[in-house]
């Protein structure tokens, strides 16, 4: 890592990589899962899940369900309340149309509910699905975007009580057109204009532990779920709303989490499991199988995405024009903020005067889509940095150079970013940090890119296989501004250790360790001492979630506010104590320390704080909210060998620098890099949901959905580029999601290095890359 | 049916049937270190070792363990003071991130550990591919297992004599 980087600050807990805070309970099988509590007479549901893509509920028979002995609840659209709600796990009002129902009278896609029962045993709830009769008008069913589109498509939301659908008849869930100046006079000033289309395909996020509720009633009879969430205090609400009932009577506590990467940033069994709850007064779990979490939990919307690009000769862009066709699948959850932010976290990159972004997500009868790692960052650099590249071929200069000179920089703004917000209005993000020229310039050192760019084919024409090399540029933010909220707060305990407890919801990346290491940097003691415990809405101030790369850094902004106000208490103590001004005191080692070289050490504050004098618990809270979102930055490359026989594409070496700010624990910050890598390189590779005629998934498992292992991932280097953001907690940014989507690109740009083809199209499988060879021929 | 087995050292006696997956009956007596995550043998998170050999305990019949030697994760250690150098490793390279999977990932490498002590990366990796982990990217679960490798042969201790 680079420390040439000028801090405000001495580095003593953070910028170090202790063990993480949950790490022995991970590597020793202790940790306690959503499933690894066991609870006596538990009940287990499970869901009837819709045949057919679309189609309308005629009538729905569950008598003989209902008398199977053992089946102690069924749930259908007969019995439940009907609420209009999202799925997604937003701020609130969300962004998203209400258009879902806990059970509705019509299904929307394969997979959808139609039922649910509560059972003694898994296996007597399997047996009353079969036994539910359900008659179905099977309606006409539509699959791609453009076809939803047209006059006369099927309508898929015609329910009247739906809210917030932009154009139902259409089957547009969102839409959004925005311009900035004026992009047909831009297209005229340019010298050429290159227009291309792109697009992705359907992939699903794979959390090893899949969607699992458990919901069970405490003394007081108030509904407890357990469950593995990314946004409790959203599932709460969102519980609330589809029960009827006060958000008092339900506590949402989130225990370790198997992964998200969005997929959890939804109410998908908690309205089920606390209604069960509620009807039967029993412990009760929900668990999504492999295949339900393929098909009826979440994926990531494939995108059309078209831009068209104003250029002149010298390399400077006079309009950019991103046009977006997203599909939502049957219910529009994230639809308008998905949609919007393929723009947002693209186009504020380069320096344009005429900017428009338009687009529109579209309902289909296919699985839902939702958040996912990236959030449209990943389907927008797919298109724009392949642009980017075909732009600096037609003026025959590096891409490097071309990027190098009109990507934003420090002391820069875009007005994009306050143009195109979460869904409307943004907010101006003005760049206080960028270190984005020294992650390509390091990265191109590490992978040697100017030893092998353009000069493979030149070298080898006729090779079998052939090697390329390929590069991309990316951004994506920290947090949403002006939007979402985190909190937390600490107190100090008689030994000197401290209660950090947060709002904030650690599904696997280590933020409880980030956070504790951020609590730990101001009160000056080791991370040992910072007992965590997060995420649990009776017993943690409010905290928006983990999603839109926003722990480090807005979660981080309210532990650090927190820990200073536990500070400020500590050290006005000590100050009684050593009979000296707060001013002249620092805290450092557990102790107090005085200008004057007098110390108390904090077990002696807080024994006098508790026991002693003028008695009161030592503590802090703090809440933080940001109205900027510092966009880390990244620069991709990956080095391809790709066999012009079989199409075959194999990644040989793969560098990914990124700006994150002050790394507050670099072991992390590069495994949340070389995780999202990894999974964008198995996506631009082999991922992909693939579908019947009929709408039905062909290949829900782990078997037939490829994604990559140890044998299949090529070898991936990081390179964590130190900045110092000030609006950050100790200089940091957000990381999580920013590598991910990088693979598409670089490998796509690599690719045509390679042998000249432009893979447009994602995956890039073999099929598909010897047919563009072929198409070449 | 009773199934007498050997878990983690300790002889054991547990009732099952005969429909029971070794997954079943482990997770039901305790020993939730061992995690599901597809019950189809595809994904490698539910691997236990079986007579020193991993197999994925979600397509093992629990009936077919009779009388065998099992060890989970609980096995290797289950305090902080006395972690197998995988179980160290693993927290030192930053080889678990969210967690589901470490198990598999361990015991996978500590069947690799027990007959080659000095294993490639090449080696680690198709011991470790049977798991599927979408967190790590598997840079740093590789990296801890070279570690312990080397850990284990006292190849540290050797540097410092040296």
């Amino acid at each position: 890592m680079n420390n040439s980087v000028a801090l405000p600050f001495q580095k003593t807990s953070v910028g170090t990589s202790p063990w993480r805070v949950d790490g022995i309970g991970l590597v020793t099988g202790s940790a306690k899962f959503t499933d690894d509590m066991f609870f006596k007479n538990l009940l287990h549901a499970k869901i009837l899940g819709s045949p057919h893509a679309h189609a309308r509920i005629v009538d729905i028979d569950t008598s003989e369900a209902e008398k199977l002995p053992g089946v102690v609840c069924v749930l259908t659209h007969k019995n439940v309340p009907r609420v209009p709600h999202t799925t997604a796990g937003q701020g609130y009002p969300e962004p998203s149309p209400y258009d879902a129902f806990m059970f509705d009278t019509k299904v929307r896609f394969v997979g959808d509910r139609v039922a649910c029962v509560a059972a003694e045993t898994v296996e007597i709830a399997e047996r009353a699905l079969k036994l539910i009769q359900v008659k179905y008008e099977v309606l006409p069913a539509v699959f791609d975007v453009r076809e939803a589109m047209k006059d006369g498509a099927p309508v898929i939301h015609d329910e009247p009580d739906a809210d917030g659908i932009h154009d139902r008849k259409h089957n547009v869930a969102a839409h959004y057109d925005v311009e900035i100046g004026n992009v047909a006079n831009g297209l005229k000033e340019a010298d050429f204009v290159v227009e291309e289309e792109f697009e992705t395909q359907y992939a699903q996020h794979c959390p090893l532990e899949p969607h699992v509720c458990i919901g069970y009633l405490d003394d007081n009879h108030r509904i407890v779920l357990r469950t593995a969430t990314q946004v409790p205090w959203h599932a709460r609400r969102i519980v609330a709303q589809c029960l009827q009932i006060p958000v008092n009577q339900i506590r949402v506590i989130k225990p370790r989490i198997g992964g998200g990467f969005g997929s959890k940033q939804e109410i998908i069994l908690e309205d089920l499991c606390a209604l069960i709850t509620v009807r039967t007064r029993r412990p009760v779990k929900i668990e999504y199988t492999r295949r339900e979490e393929f098909i009826a939990s979440r994926t990531r919307d494939p995108s059309i995405v078209k831009m068209t690009v104003g250029v002149k000769k010298d390399g400077t862009f006079t309009a950019l024009d991103q046009r977006v066709t997203s599909w939502t699948g049957g219910y529009g959850t994230h639809s308008l903020t998905l949609l919007t932010n393929v723009g947002s976290k693209t186009l504020p990159f380069y320096r344009c005067k005429n900017v428009r972004f338009w687009g529109d997500s579209v309902y289909t009868n296919l699985p839902v889509t939702g958040a996912y790692r990236g959030y449209g960052a990943t389907q927008g650099a797919f298109a724009i940095e392949q642009v980017m590249d075909m732009i600096a071929d037609k003026l025959g200069i590096d891409p490097i150079a071309l990027r190098k000179k009109n990507h934003i920089q420090k002391g820069e703004t875009n007005p994009v970013f306050a143009a195109l917000g979460e869904g409307k209005e943004g907010h101006d993000n003005p760049i206080e940090s960028c270190g984005l020229d020294e992650c390509i310039d390091r990265a191109a050192a590490a992978i040697g890119w100017t030893q092998k760019h353009r000069l493979y084919q030149k070298r080898d024409p006729n090779a079998k296989i052939r090697r390329g090399i390929g590069m991309a540029c990316l951004m994506q933010g920290s947090g949403i501004a002006g939007i979402d909220m985190a909190s937390a707060r600490i107190k100090m305990n008689e030994d000197g250790s401290f209660n950090l407890l947060m709002g904030a919801t650690d599904l696997g990346t280590g933020s409880d360790t980030v956070l504790a290491q951020i609590a730990a940097q101001v009160l000056g003691v080791t991370t040992d001492k910072m007992l965590t415990y997060s995420s649990d809405t009776d017993m943690t101030p409010f905290d928006k979630g983990a999603y839109a790369s926003s722990t480090t850094y807005v979660s981080g902004g309210a532990v650090k506010k927190a820990a200073e106000a536990c500070r400020e208490k500590i050290l006005k103590v000590a100050a009684e104590m050593l009979k000296d001004d707060v001013a002249n005191l620092r805290c450092e080692n557990a102790k107090v320390i005085s200008k004057s070289g007098k110390e108390v050490p904090y077990p002696n504050i807080i024994q006098r704080s508790l026991y002693g004098q003028n008695q009161f618990q030592i503590d802090g809270e703090a809440s933080h909210l940001s109205y900027v979102s510092p966009p880390p930055f990244a620069a991709h490359f990956a080095e391809v060998e790709v066999d012009t026989e079989t199409g075959q594409v194999r990644v040989v070496d793969y560098v990914a620098a990124v700006d994150c700010g002050v790394a507050i624990n670099p072991k992390l910050a590069e495994g949340q890099m070389e995780g999202a890598a990894m999974n964008g390189l198995s996506y631009a590779l082999c991922e992909q949901m693939v579908f019947d005629e009929r709408g039905r998934m062909l290949n829900p498992s782990f078997f037939d959905y490829r994604l990559f292992t140890t044998v299949d991932a090529p070898k991936i280097r990081t390179i964590l580029v130190e900045t110092y953001e000030p609006t950050g907690p100790f200089g940091a940014k957000s990381i999580a999601e920013i590598g991910i989507n990088g693979p598409l690109p670089a490998v796509a740009n690599a690719i045509y290095d390679a042998c000249g083809i432009r893979m447009k199209k994602a995956p890039f499988t073999p099929e598909r890359v010897l047919a563009a060879i072929l198409a070449k021929k | 049916m009773n199934l007498h087995v050997t878990v983690n050292n300790e002889p054991k006696e547990f009732i099952c049937q005969p429909t029971d997956t070794l997954l079943d009956v482990l997770r039901r007596e305790g020993y939730s270190g061992v995690k599901v995550g597809c019950s189809n043998g595809d994904c490698g998170i539910c691997a236990v070792l079986l007579n020193g050999r991993t197999v994925n305990s979600c397509v093992v019949l629990a009936a077919h363990c009779l009388n065998k030697k099992i060890e989970t994760i609980e096995g290797l250690s289950k305090n902080a003071s006395t972690l197998h150098p995988l179980q160290k490793a693993f927290l030192d390279e930053g080889g678990a991130q969210c967690g589901f999977c470490t198990p598999g990932l361990i015991l996978s490498a500590k069947e690799l550990l027990d007959e080659n002590p000095s294993p490639t990366e090449a080696d680690v990796r198709e011991a470790l591919s049977g798991v599927i982990c979408r967190c790590t990217g598997y840079v740093k679960p590789i990296a801890a297992v070279l570690t312990a490798a080397e850990e284990m042969r006292g190849g540290k201790a050797a540097t410092k004599a040296a």
